[in-house]
C-alpha cells in the first residue's frame, strides 16, 4: 500500500450517484426502443390441469407477431427448467416448464407468451387467448401443506421436497437432563425482495454472425449466458449477456433462468426483430419469487446460568409451487440460527414442503431472519424464565474470541464446514449497550410506565456467513493515458461497486478514483463469474480485483523499473507516478510504462508513436519476450476455502401505543462487523437500507394468500413495502472491524447485514412493552389489539381461579 | 398493466363536453386528476371506450369560499384546496382531511371532487362532504342538478351520478358559530387508506356545553357513515370525559375485516378515534368563544 495514498476506509462519496439521481441511469427498460415486446398469460389459478388453449381469439389482434404455448417448444426448451443448486436430501426436486405443461401450480405460472408491435397490443392478444382447466384443490401455507391432504404435485407423497437433518451431540438428552427447559413455536410469513424495478429482458439476434446479445436485470450475466446457450442449442461464444443498471436485485435476479429470459432470446431469434420484455409490478408479485414463510419448532435445556445445554430446532420451510434454487434458504436456517452462540448439543431438522404459490428463493437475509428470530426469542424466553438481564444470557453463551476460528461441527450452505473465521462477540455487545444506554433502560422504563406510556427494548444478535465461493475473478489494466480499466464479472444491482472496487485499485495502483473505469455483469469483458448473491461481491470480487492489481503493479513496477533503471523493489506510485523512492525527479508516469510495455508496429498518435517497435526496446530481444505479454494488465482469481463470518447486534426501542397498538419506532442502534471497511459510507448505506428491509418484514410486509391460493395483496397498495415515513429517521451506527484471515484485505461481506435481526429485534422490543412474548412476525396493529385482548382474557381467567 | 385502446377527447368548454358524453351514452368516462381511473384502466379493471379530458375547461378550475360555504370546481386539486387560506376559515376540516389524501405527488394532481366522485368508502372527503352535509353539482345534457351528500353515495366506487353528467361542483357548509371540527385517522403508512377515519363536528352552546355532536367515517361502511353521537355527550363541556361518543360509536358501527384489520380492531379505532376527535372538536367548538 502506498504511503499516504489510502482510499481504502475513506467514506468518499459513491462516483455512481450523479448519473444515477440525475436521470441517467440505463435500466432494462430503457433500452431497445425499436424492439418489439412480449407479454406472458399466466394463470389464473393455483392448481389446475390444462385442457385446452385457443389461441383462435387472438389472431386477428393487431400487430401480433407471434404466440407460443408448450406445444410450441422443442429440444432443450421442452424440458423442465434446471434444479440449480441440488443437494443429496432433496427427495422430490420439482421445477416448472418455461411455459406450463399441462399443469398450473401457482396463480402467474407463465402458460403462452404473446409478441406483438408493443406491449399494449401483446397484452390486448393475451386476453384473448382462452383457456380451459380442470381445478385441481390448492394447498395453500405450512398447515396445509404439511396436513397433505391435498398434494401439490401428485407423485411428491406429503408435499415433501427435502428432508434434511444436522446433529453435534445429542441434544434430546442433554434437553432431558437439563435444569431448565422450555418448548417455542415460532413462525414468520412470507415476504419478497421487491425491488424497485422488476425482471426484464432484451435480446437481439444478429442473423448475419448467427449470435445472440442478451441484456437483462439479473444478478448473473454468467449464469444467464450458460443458460440460454444450453437452452436455444447455442455455442457458449455464440451468446453475451450484458446487464445495464439494475434498479435492485435483494436475492429474486439470482435466479436463472427465468422463463422470460429464454423465452425473448428464443423469439427474437425465430422472429429476426429485437424483442423484450418488462414486468410489470402485479407480475413481478404473482411470478417471480417470495421468502420467508417457516415455522419453527424449538425445544431447549439451560443450566441455572442460562447455558444452553441442548437446542433442537425442527422447522418447516415453504418452498412454494416448485424447488429451482434447491435448499439454500432452509439450509441458511439450520445453520445460521446458531449465531454468536455455542450451544453444547444441537439438532436441527426441517422438511422444505410444496405449496401452490410463488416460488420461495432467497431474499436478502435468505433463512437468516428466521433462524434468528427463532434464536433470538429462545435467549429472551431463558431470560424471562430465569430472571436473567436478556444481555447476560446472551454473553454467557457466546463463542469467545480466543475461540476463533470456531467449528460449529455442521455443514453450511456452500457445502463447506461451519466455520467462523474471526469475530468478537462481546465486544460487539458492549459497543451496543453502550449505544443504546442498555443499563440505563430499567430506570427509563419505569418512568415511561408511570406516565402511561408502553415502551420497549429490543435486542437481537446475528452471525451472517458471507463472500461464499466458489470464486471470482479481476481484470485491471493501464491504458496509455494512465487512465485504469477494471472489470469483474459479477453484476451490481446498485451496490456502489464503481466506487468500492475502485478505492481498492486506486491503493494497489497509487492513482487517483478518478482515473478508474469499473466494468461489471458483462460477458464479453469477463466471461467467468458466478454472481452478486450471499453478501460475496466485495469479499469475493473485491479480493479478486486487489489481486489482479497486485499482478498489474507487478508488472508496472518491472517495466518502470528497466526504463528508470532502479531495481523494482526500490520504487513507488504515487498519483499515476512510478518513482524511485527518495530521488525525486526520477520518475515516469503509468501511461508511459503502458506505452513501453506494447512494442507497436502502427502509430496513430503520439503515445503509439513512442511505442513503435523502432522506438523501444533492445534490437536483439525479441519485442515481446519469451513469457511476457504486449500490454499494462493483471488479472487473477479469488476462491475461499469457505465463507468469511460478519456478524452484528441490533437494539430498538418502540412505543407502542396503548389505545391503537400502532407501534412507533424512537431509536435503532447497529452496531456490525463485516471485517475492513472499504467505504464505511457504502457499508453504512447498506445497512440503512437492510434495517428498512427489516422494519419491512417485522411491521409490513406479507403475502396475503387467501384459501384458493389468490395472492390479495399484489400491489404496493396492498403489500406495506415502508415508505420513508415509516422507516427511522436515524439509524445509530457504530463498527468493529475484525478482519477475515481468509482474503487478501480482510473483508467480509455488508450487504445482508441490515435486514437479518429485524423480526427478532422488534418482536424482543414489543415484548419488552407489551409484557407477554411475540411468537410470530410480521406483527400489525391489529394483531397486536386481538393478542392484548388474548393476554387480558387470559390474565382475567386466571386472576378468577382459586 | 396497460389499458386495452380508447378514444380521447379534450374538449376546451364545459358544453362541448356533456354534449359529447350525451353521444357517447353510457361509453364515455370523464378524466380530471386520473390518480384513480388510470390504474384502473391500467390493470384492465375498466375499459371505457371513450375518455373525455376536462382538464382544458378553464371554468372548472374555480376554489372559492364565502359565508355559506366553500365550493371547489372539478379541477381544484387537493393541493391548491389544501392551502387556500380562505378554504381553511371558512372550513377547516377540508384542509385537516385532505393532508391524509394519499401523498403530496398525488394531492398535486389529484382532484378533490375527483375523489368524492370515485366514492370509495376508504376516502376521506366524501366522509367530510357527508359529516358536513354538502353536496355535488351535476352538468348533463338534460340539464343541471344538485345531489345531497346523503343521496350521493350509493355504495363502493359507486355515486348517484349519471355517465351522461360531470359533476361540476362540490359544496361544502361553512364551519357554523360555537362549532368545531377534527379529523384523525390510522393508516398503516403515512399516506395509505385509512384503516379507519374519522371527522368530527361539535358544536357548543353559549355556556360551552355540547349541544350538536356529529361524525364521518371512512373505512368502517360501504358507504361514508355519519353518526349523531349527540346523546352521549350531550350538555358536557370539552374537558369532561367525553368517552361515552366512543362508546356509543362502538356500538354503531358494524365494520368488515379485511387483510388489514380485523372487524374488532376497526370497531376499536372507531372508538377511540371517535373519542380523540369529538374532544377536539369540542374543544375547537368552545374555543371559537361565544361572541363569533
Amino acid at each position: 500500500m502506498q504511503v499516504g495514498s489510502s482510499y481504502l476506509g475513506e467514506p468518499i462519496a459513491r462516483v455512481e450517484d450523479p448519473r444515477l439521481l440525475t436521470g441517467g441511469g440505463r435500466y432494462l427498460d430503457d433500452l431497445g426502443q425499436d424492439a418489439v415486446e412480449l407479454a406472458v398469460l399466466r394463470s389464473p389459478h393455483a392448481h389446475a390441469r390444462i385442457l385446452d388453449i385457443d389461441v383462435s381469439g387472438a389472431i386477428d389482434v393487431p400487430g401480433l407477431l407471434a404466440i407460443y404455448t408448450y406445444d410450441d417448444l422443442s429440444g432443450p426448451l421442452a424440458e423442465p427448467l434446471p434444479l440449480l443448486i441440488p443437494h443429496p436430501s432433496i427427495s422430490a426436486g420439482r421445477t416448472q416448464y418455461v411455459l406450463a405443461k399441462d399443469e398450473v401450480n401457482y396463480v402467474g405460472e407463465a402458460i403462452a407468451v404473446v409478441v406483438a408491435e408493443n406491449r399494449y397490443l401483446a397484452e390486448d392478444a393475451a386476453e384473448r387467448i382462452e383457456v380451459s382447466y380442470e381445478l385441481l384443490p390448492p394447498v395453500v401455507g405450512l398447515v396445509a401443506a404439511r396436513e397433505a391432504q391435498q398434494l401439490v404435485h401428485r407423485d411428491v407423497e406429503g408435499n415433501v421436497a427435502a428432508h434434511f437433518v444436522q446433529q453435534v451431540g445429542d441434544a434430546a438428552a442433554a434437553i432431558a437432563a437439563a435444569p431448565h427447559r422450555l418448548s417455542l413455536e415460532l413462525s414468520v410469513e412470507r415476504s419478497a425482495s421487491t425491488p424497485l424495478e422488476g425482471r426484464g429482458v432484451l435480446a437481439r439476434w444478429d442473423t448475419d454472425s448467427q449470435r445472440l446479445r442478451v441484456w437483462t436485470s439479473t444478478q448473473t450475466a454468467t449464469g444467464v449466458r450458460a443458460a440460454i446457450a444450453a437452452r436455444l442449442g447455442l455455442d457458449l461464444g455464440s451468446v453475451e449477456v450484458i446487464t445495464p443498471d439494475v434498479g435492485g436485485g435483494f436475492g429474486v435476479k439470482i435466479v436463472h433462468p427465468w422463463p422470460e429470459e429464454v423465452l425473448v432470446p428464443m423469439a427474437a431469434r425465430a422472429l429476426g426483430r429485437a424483442v423484450k420484455f418488462t414486468e410489470d409490478r402485479r407480475e413481478h408479485f404473482i411470478s417471480s419469487a417470495h421468502e420467508r414463510a417457516q415455522l419453527h419448532e424449538v425445544e431447549v435445556g439451560f443450566d441455572d446460568e442460562g447455558h444452553l445445554l441442548g437446542l433442537s430446532v425442527r422447522f418447516w420451510h415453504d418452498n412454494g409451487a416448485y424447488l429451482p434454487y434447491g435448499l439454500i434458504v432452509p439450509i441458511i436456517t439450520s445453520t445460521q440460527l446458531l449465531g454468536p452462540y455455542k450451544p453444547a448439543a444441537y439438532r436441527v431438522e426441517f422438511e422444505s414442503l410444496y405449496t401452490n404459490t410463488v416460488i420461495v428463493t432467497p431474499y436478502r437475509g435468505a433463512g437468516r431472519p428466521q433462524g434468528v428470530f427463532a434464536m433470538e426469542r429462545t435467549m429472551d424466553a431463558i431470560a424471562a424464565e430465569l430472571g436473567i438481564d436478556r444481555a447476560e444470557v446472551r454473553a454467557r453463551n457466546f463463542i469467545q474470541p480466543e475461540e476463533m476460528p470456531y467449528d460449529h461441527g455442521l455443514i453450511f450452505q456452500d457445502g463447506r464446514p461451519l466455520v467462523y473465521d474471526s469475530g468478537d462477540f462481546p465486544a460487539t455487545l458492549d459497543k451496543l449497550k453502550a449505544l443504546v444506554g442498555w443499563d440505563e433502560w430499567p430506570a427509563y422504563q419505569a418512568q415511561a410506565r408511570a406516565s402511561g406510556r408502553k415502551v420497549g427494548l429490543g435486542l437481537a444478535c446475528y452471525v451472517e456467513g458471507t463472500g461464499v465461493g466458489p470464486y471470482e475473478g479481476g481484470h485491471v489494466q493501464i491504458e496509455t493515458t494512465g487512465k485504469v480499466k477494471v472489470s469483474t464479472g459479477l453484476t451490481s444491482q446498485g451496490q456502489g461497486h464503481q466506487t468500492a472496487f475502485a478505492q481498492i485499485v486506486a491503493d494497489e495502483l497509487g492513482v487517483a478514483i478518478s482515473d478508474i473505469e469499473v466494468v461489471t455483469g458483462d460477458t464479453r469483458r469477463f466471461p467467468y463469474a458466478v454472481g452478486t448473491f450471499a453478501s460475496r461481491a466485495a469479499v469475493m470480487s473485491g479480493s479478486a480485483i486487489a489481486l489482479a492489481a497486485r499482478a498489474a503493479r507487478a508488472k508496472i513496477l518491472r517495466v518502470a523499473a528497466d526504463a528508470l533503471e532502479a531495481a523494482a523493489e526500490d520504487l513507488e506510485i504515487v498519483d499515476g507516478m512510478v518513482r524511485v523512492k527518495g530521488a525525486p525527479g526520477n520518475e515516469i508516469a503509468l501511461g508511459t510504462v503502458a506505452v513501453l510495455s506494447n512494442p507497436l508496429r502502427y502509430a496513430f498518435d503520439e503515445a503509439s508513436k513512442a511505442a513503435t517497435q523502432f522506438a523501444v526496446g533492445d534490437p536483439d530481444l525479441p519485442p515481446v519476450a519469451e513469457d511476457d505479454e504486449p500490454g499494462l494488465e493483471g488479472k487473477d482469481y479469488y476462491s475461499p476455502l469457505r465463507s468469511t463470518f460478519a456478524n452484528g447486534m441490533h437494539a430498538v426501542i418502540v412505543e407502542t401505543d396503548p389505545d391503537t397498538a400502532e407501534v412507533a419506532i424512537l431509536r435503532y442502534c447497529v452496531v456490525h462487523d463485516c471485517g475492513t471497511l472499504i467505504n464505511p459510507r457504502i457499508v453504512e448505506g447498506q445497512i440503512h437500507g437492510g434495517v428498512a428491509q427489516g422494519v419491512a418484514g417485522a411491521l409490513y410486509e406479507r403475502m396475503a394468500y387467501d384459501e384458493s391460493g389468490q395472492l390479495q395483496n399484489a400491489s404496493f397498495m396492498d403489500f406495506l413495502m415502508p415508505y420513508v415515513s415509516e422507516v427511522p429517521e436515524r439509524i445509530e451506527i457504530d463498527h468493529l472491524e475484525t478482519r477475515s484471515p481468509l482474503n487478501p484485505l480482510g473483508i467480509k461481506g455488508a450487504g445482508e447485514a441490515g435486514v437479518i435481526p429485524g423480526a427478532a429485534v422488534f418482536a424482543s422490543a414489543i415484548s419488552d412493552a407489551e409484557g407477554f412474548q411475540i411468537t410470530a412476525m410480521p406483527i400489525s396493529p391489529s394483531e397486536l389489539f386481538e393478542l392484548r385482548r388474548q393476554h387480558a382474557a387470559n390474565a382475567a381467567q386466571k386472576g378468577t381461579q382459586p | 398493466m396497460k389499458p386495452p385502446a380508447f378514444d380521447y377527447s379534450r374538449p376546451e368548454t364545459l358544453e362541448e363536453a356533456v354534449g359529447l358524453l350525451a353521444e357517447l351514452s353510457s361509453g364515455g368516462k370523464v378524466l380530471a386528476g386520473g390518480q384513480s381511473l388510470l390504474p384502473i384502466l391500467s390493470m384492465r379493471l375498466a375499459a371505457p371506450e371513450h375518455l373525455v379530458d376536462i382538464n382544458r375547461i378553464a371554468e372548472l378550475d374555480t376554489i372559492s369560499a364565502g359565508p355559506d360555504g366553500v365550493r371547489l370546481g372539478a379541477l381544484a386539486r387537493h393541493a391548491a384546496v389544501e392551502r387556500d387560506p380562505a378554504v381553511r376559515s371558512t372550513q377547516p376540516l377540508i384542509p385537516a382531511a385532505l393532508r391524509q389524501v394519499a401523498h403530496p405527488t398525488i394531492r398535486n394532481r389529484g382532484t378533490t371532487l375527483g375523489s368524492i366522485v370515485h366514492a370509495d368508502p376508504s376516502g376521506e372527503m366524501p366522509a367530510v362532504l357527508a359529516l358536513l352535509g354538502g353536496s355535488v353539482t351535476a352538468v348533463s345534457a338534460r340539464g343541471r342538478r344538485t345531489i345531497s351528500a346523503a343521496e350521493f353515495f350509493l355504495g363502493p366506487l359507486e355515486s348517484a351520478l349519471g355517465p351522461d353528467e360531470i359533476a361540476v361542483e362540490a359544496y361544502f357548509p361553512a364551519l357554523a358559530v360555537r362549532s368545531g371540527t377534527a379529523f384523525a385517522e390510522v393508516s398503516r403508512r403515512h399516506g395509505d387508506y385509512a384503516v379507519c377515519g374519522v371527522a368530527a363536528l361539535v358544536s357548543v352552546d353559549q355556556e360551552r356545553r355540547i349541544t350538536s355532536a356529529r361524525a364521518g367515517y371512512l373505512s368502517i361502511a360501504s358507504t361514508p357513515l355519519v353518526l349523531d353521537l349527540t346523546e352521549a355527550v350531550l350538555g358536557r363541556r370539552c374537558a369532561d370525559d367525553l368517552s361515552a361518543a366512543g362508546r356509543l360509536a362502538r356500538q354503531l358501527v358494524e365494520p368488515d375485516a379485511d387483510i388489514h384489520a380485523s372487524a374488532d380492531y376497526r370497531r376499536d379505532l372507531a372508538g377511540v378515534l371517535s373519542d380523540r376527535v369529538i374532544t377536539e372538536a369540542a374543544r375547537a367548538a368552545a374555543g371559537s368563544g361565544p361572541g363569533d
